[in-house]
């Protein structure tokens, strides 16, 4: 609750330093800011406390995935120091936009009542659309904006209808009392049934959508590709964490009933397989490599549904620990993914795999940063990506999912084939006329992608820092 | 602990090999693989050959899966450290004598995959083993990659996708096998990947069967045997000739290793149902690889075929499941990394001479160099088998074991040393005799330190071929050990 209040206050604050025009003091007091939360909220891990009157649990579950949020934002701020040298006008709004945002994901990792899951992805998701825009004189951009804005309204709207008649059919918004009423029907429930699952369905697809799962997924390459890169990262990375974070705990908390389970099991064994496959062959068909990142973002939602279809009672299982630790090795690998491209992409105006040619000559740490967070993604051991798959496919062999995780595994088996196509350019190719000459890093955010290459091999190497914190 | 500072120290030395750049980091590299040979020769003498898995660690890596860092030596484990430790520094010197762009990276990453071919020689959890293979993995895709010939990129990424895809059955098999373990022994997981957990479950006959190619399918591609073997003479060709010599003298005795290691004992019956299977698909291995040596106009690529016909017949010895099978195999990986680096780093000194691998072009070169033909000879001679040197022992060894399993596949295996004559003597004929060609006019023998390369590979050949037994002895235990897992089930 602290990071809650501690968030909206500073994102305030941010917006009267705004009127300073001083954007070389906003940098370092996002920083600031970011880094003070993420202190105060482990303040609050091994206790457990409700809030508005239980419609908000701060408990180790929220805590963790409020870690990786706030950790992702800190580690993405230094890719925004472009805005800074560039005198964006902007800027103080688009950070406390990005704090409020982060309230919105701390809201969707700790809700208890739907009325407070409907508010985080709401709080979450508006600032996204005014971010997805911010570039406003880029017709992409605003594509971008409008098509996320317009699919984001709409897939909203079937969320919320799925949360009124699942309310219908249980009289509740409390994710035990949904799970207690589905449990123990009272009379008359038989005929209230079709209803309760439709609004399942309905609050599934809406969730989908926000975690760009398949067949809901055809907005994210188009809104990746036109949004800034900067914000596009915090948008596959944040808006993913927590989505799932969110979803794991609506299916753990609100339907952990048999006969719910033998509706959304199917569906969601079905959405897992086919966004697997379209965001895994629809990658390697890409010539952008933010159009690929995106694929691969979708083909990672895949991985995290397994664990959603694998869960096996209790939020602190295997699942729940395979999915906190796949999203902060996802997210610490797709920051510098993003990251790098940015940089590259600034430098050269380039966005497809030669703009990569002979990096490695002209910059080094560019390229093995981007090696090690491809090979992350990629789930090559050495780096977290690797554990990240491990846990999460462990978990689902543990509990019967045998066939799902051959299918998983053939499917980042072809994942290599586009993770290694970067690789390949930067290291095996020469450059040509456009990539002769060096992109401009500053000291910070070669540090910041030190940092972030140091975290992956680190996640790689000694993954019981994380692994079974839940 | 000693096993740990074997692992570390490599690894540890790569990350400081980059406050080195170009030239300067030759010393530095070559000192720490030096540092490293130390420590594999003390850890060889303070061995006790009567007593297994020496020297080990033990740590909780992962408390919550009850997946250890274990590691440990025993007999076997110590001979394929020993040959790393031995070859490493011989393969940074080949370095040298090319001008690599970005030299310090270069040798980094030979560094770092010392580590992971310990790590594989060492671990004792089928997790850190997996772990290990794939660190191996890493570095010498990129050493091939970035320094090789035109066609690295398409070559490199064959190889690469070729051997992930294999361990990636490796590992679903592993977790199949884990998730039979019994809890660990701390009570904090409910399984556990430790070795001695993997040889202590009895599964039945039928799961192992399908079991088998799982594991197998790692190792396959690895050392590889027909049919996997379609990236490895154009690997092997288009990698600088180091990353070549790491590829062949030490990377596919992990696929050799691993079969005795993590296959026999842990799928006997599965095992036993491929035998047959397996042992045809290594004797036509054999004979193809060596059919098609005979056919190579290019030195390199000559080699690589040779490799893949001696590999097929330490597959052979191995699969025959005999202690004189099993013994020749061991010694054979030693054999065969001295010779087959020793062979590639001839082929490279010529090349770098003549600008030309091309067995047409060359000719003459006895008259040149007396020096580089006796040590061509030598290692040529160790290739063949000839007695007194070290490839009579290991073909000896593991023909004797697999006539032991069936006198007719023991005969038809036997071919590999008459066709190995052909195809070598037949490139020895035309790359040393004959008469000069354009490309040799001008040849040089070799330098001083070229030769102070060789000799210690020269000086191994003999000693394995006149005293097997300093090598034989320290096996013993351990193939006996895996035996012993295997038929008592």
């Amino acid at each position: 609750m602290n990071s809650i209040i501690l968030l909206s206050v500073l994102g305030l604050g941010n917006l009267f330093l705004g009127f300073r025009r001083s954007n070389r003091l906003l940098l370092p007091v996002m920083m600031l800011i970011l880094g003070l939360v993420l202190t105060v909220n482990f303040l609050d891990w091994g206790t457990s406390e409700s809030f508005f009157n239980g419609m908000l649990t701060i408990d180790n579950f929220s805590v963790a995935f409020t870690g990786i949020v706030l950790l992702t934002a800190l580690v993405l701020i230094p890719f925004s120091q472009k805005y800074v040298l560039d005198g964006e006008a902007n800027l103080a709004e688009y950070y406390s936009l990005l704090l409020f945002s982060l309230v919105g994901a701390i809201m969707l990792v700790s809700y208890n009542h739907l009325l407070m899951l409907f508010l985080g992805i709401e709080i979450l998701s508006v600032a996204m659309y005014v971010l997805a825009g911010s570039d406003k004189r880029n017709l992409r951009s605003n594509e971008a904006a409008l098509k996320y804005f317009l699919m984001g309204a709409f897939f909203t709207g079937i969320l919320l209808f799925g949360m009124a008649l699942v309310y219908g059919a249980t009289g509740t918004f409390v994710l035990s009392e949904i799970s207690f009423a589905v449990q123990n029907p009272a009379p008359g429930f038989e005929s209230l049934k079709p209803m309760l699952y439709i609004g399942m369905l309905l609050m599934f697809i809406g969730m989908g959508f926000k975690v760009s799962a398949a067949p809901f997924h055809f907005w994210t390459p188009d809104v990746y590709e036109g949004t800034p890169t900067f914000f596009a990262a915090f948008m596959s990375t944040v808006v993913k964490t927590a989505g799932f974070a969110a979803f794991l705990k609506l299916l753990v908390q609100a339907f952990p009933a048999a006969n719910a389970q033998g509706i959304w099991l199917p569906t969601l064994t079905a959405m897992c397989v086919l966004t697997l496959l379209i965001g895994n062959v629809g990658a390697v068909a890409q010539t952008s490599i933010k159009r690929m990142l995106a694929y691969s973002s979708i083909s990672h939602a895949g991985y995290l549904l397994i664990a959603l279809v694998a869960y096996n009672g209790q939020l602190e299982g295997a699942s729940a620990n395979g999915i906190l630790f796949y999203s902060l090795a996802y997210s610490v690998a797709t920051v510098a993914a993003f990251g790098v491209v940015k940089l590259v992409a600034d430098a050269r105006q380039r966005e497809d795999y030669n703009g990569l040619n002979g990096l490695a000559k002209t910059n080094p740490l560019l390229a093995f940063s981007l090696t090690v967070s491809m090979l992350s993604l990629a789930g090559i051991p050495l780096t977290g990506g690797f554990f990240g798959k491990f846990f999460i496919f462990s978990a689902a062999v543990e509990n019967g999912y045998i066939g799902l995780v051959v299918f998983a595994v053939v499917m980042s088996m072809v994942s290599i084939y586009y993770y290694l196509r970067p690789i390949i350019s930067m290291y095996m190719r020469d450059t040509d006329a456009d990539t002769a000459e060096a992109v401009p890093v500053t000291t910070f955010q070669a540090g910041a992608l030190l940092l972030l290459a140091a975290l992956t091999v680190l996640l790689g190497v000694l993954p019981g820092l994380v692994a079974g914190a839940l | 602990m000693l096993t740990v500072l074997l692992l570390l120290w490599p690894v540890a030395a790569a990350l400081l090999l980059h406050f080195f750049k170009g030239r300067a980091a030759r010393v530095p590299a070559l000192g720490a693989a030096l540092v490293e040979f130390a420590l594999a020769a003390y850890a060889a003498l303070t061995f006790n050959a009567n007593n297994v898995g020496q020297f080990s660690f033990n740590l909780n890596w992962i408390p919550s899966a009850g997946i250890h860092f274990a590691v440990g030596m025993d007999g076997l484990s110590l001979l394929l450290v020993l040959l790393t430790a031995v070859l490493v520094p011989v393969i940074l010197l080949s370095a040298f004598r090319r001008n690599f762009e970005n030299e310090s990276v270069f040798y980094a990453l030979v560094l770092f995959m010392q580590t992971g071919l310990v790590g594989v020689f060492t671990a004792q959890d089928a997790f850190l083993f997996y772990f290990m293979w794939e660190v191996a993995l890493i570095p010498i895709y990129f050493l091939a990659g970035v320094w090789g010939g035109v066609n690295r990129a398409r070559v490199t990424f064959k190889f690469f996708l070729y051997t992930i895809i294999g361990s990636l059955f490796m590992l679903a098999g592993f977790v199949y096998l884990y998730f039979q373990t019994g809890p660990a022994a701390d009570g904090l997981s409910a399984h556990n990947s430790a070795l001695p957990s993997f040889y202590a479950l009895n599964l039945p006959a039928e799961t192992q069967v399908w079991l088998f190619w799982l594991i197998f399918a790692a190792f396959a591609v690895k050392m590889p045997i027909f049919p996997f073997h379609t990236w490895q003479p154009d690997t092997y060709t288009e990698a600088p000739a180091p990353a070549t010599m790491l590829l062949s003298g030490i990377m596919l005795k992990m696929g050799i290793y691993g079969c005795m290691r993590w296959l026999l004992p842990v799928v006997p019956m599965g095992v036993d149902y491929w035998q047959n299977l397996i042992l045809i698909l290594a004797i036509i291995g054999i004979i193809y690889g060596a059919i098609i040596a005979i056919r190579q106009q290019d030195v390199k690529r000559l080699i690589a075929y040779s490799s893949l016909s001696h590999v097929g017949l330490m597959i052979a010895g191995v699969f025959s499941l005999t202690q004189m099978g099993l013994q020749g195999a061991a010694i054979q990986m030693l054999a065969h990394g001295v010779n087959v680096v020793g062979m590639f780093f001839i082929a490279d000194a010529i090349e770098r001479r003549t600008g030309t691998r091309n067995i047409a072009d060359l000719g003459g070169l006895t008259r040149k160099a007396p020096v580089l033909t006796v040590c061509f000879l030598v290692l040529l001679l160790g290739t063949v088998a000839l007695p007194l040197t070290n490839g009579f022992v290991g073909e000896f060894l593991l023909l004797a074991g697999v006539y032991q399993f069936n006198a007719w596949m023991g005969a038809v295996a036997g071919v590999t040393i008459i066709l190995g004559a052909v195809y070598l003597l037949r490139m020895f004929q035309r790359v040393m005799l004959g008469p000069d060609s354009s490309f040799t006019e001008t040849f040089t023998d070799l330098t001083g330190s070229e030769l102070a390369l060789l000799v210690p590979l020269i000086v191994l050949v003999f000693w394995i071929g006149l005293f097997p037994n300093t090598f034989l002895h320290l096996s013993e235990g351990s193939v006996m050990g895996i035996l012993n897992e295997v038929v008592k089930r």
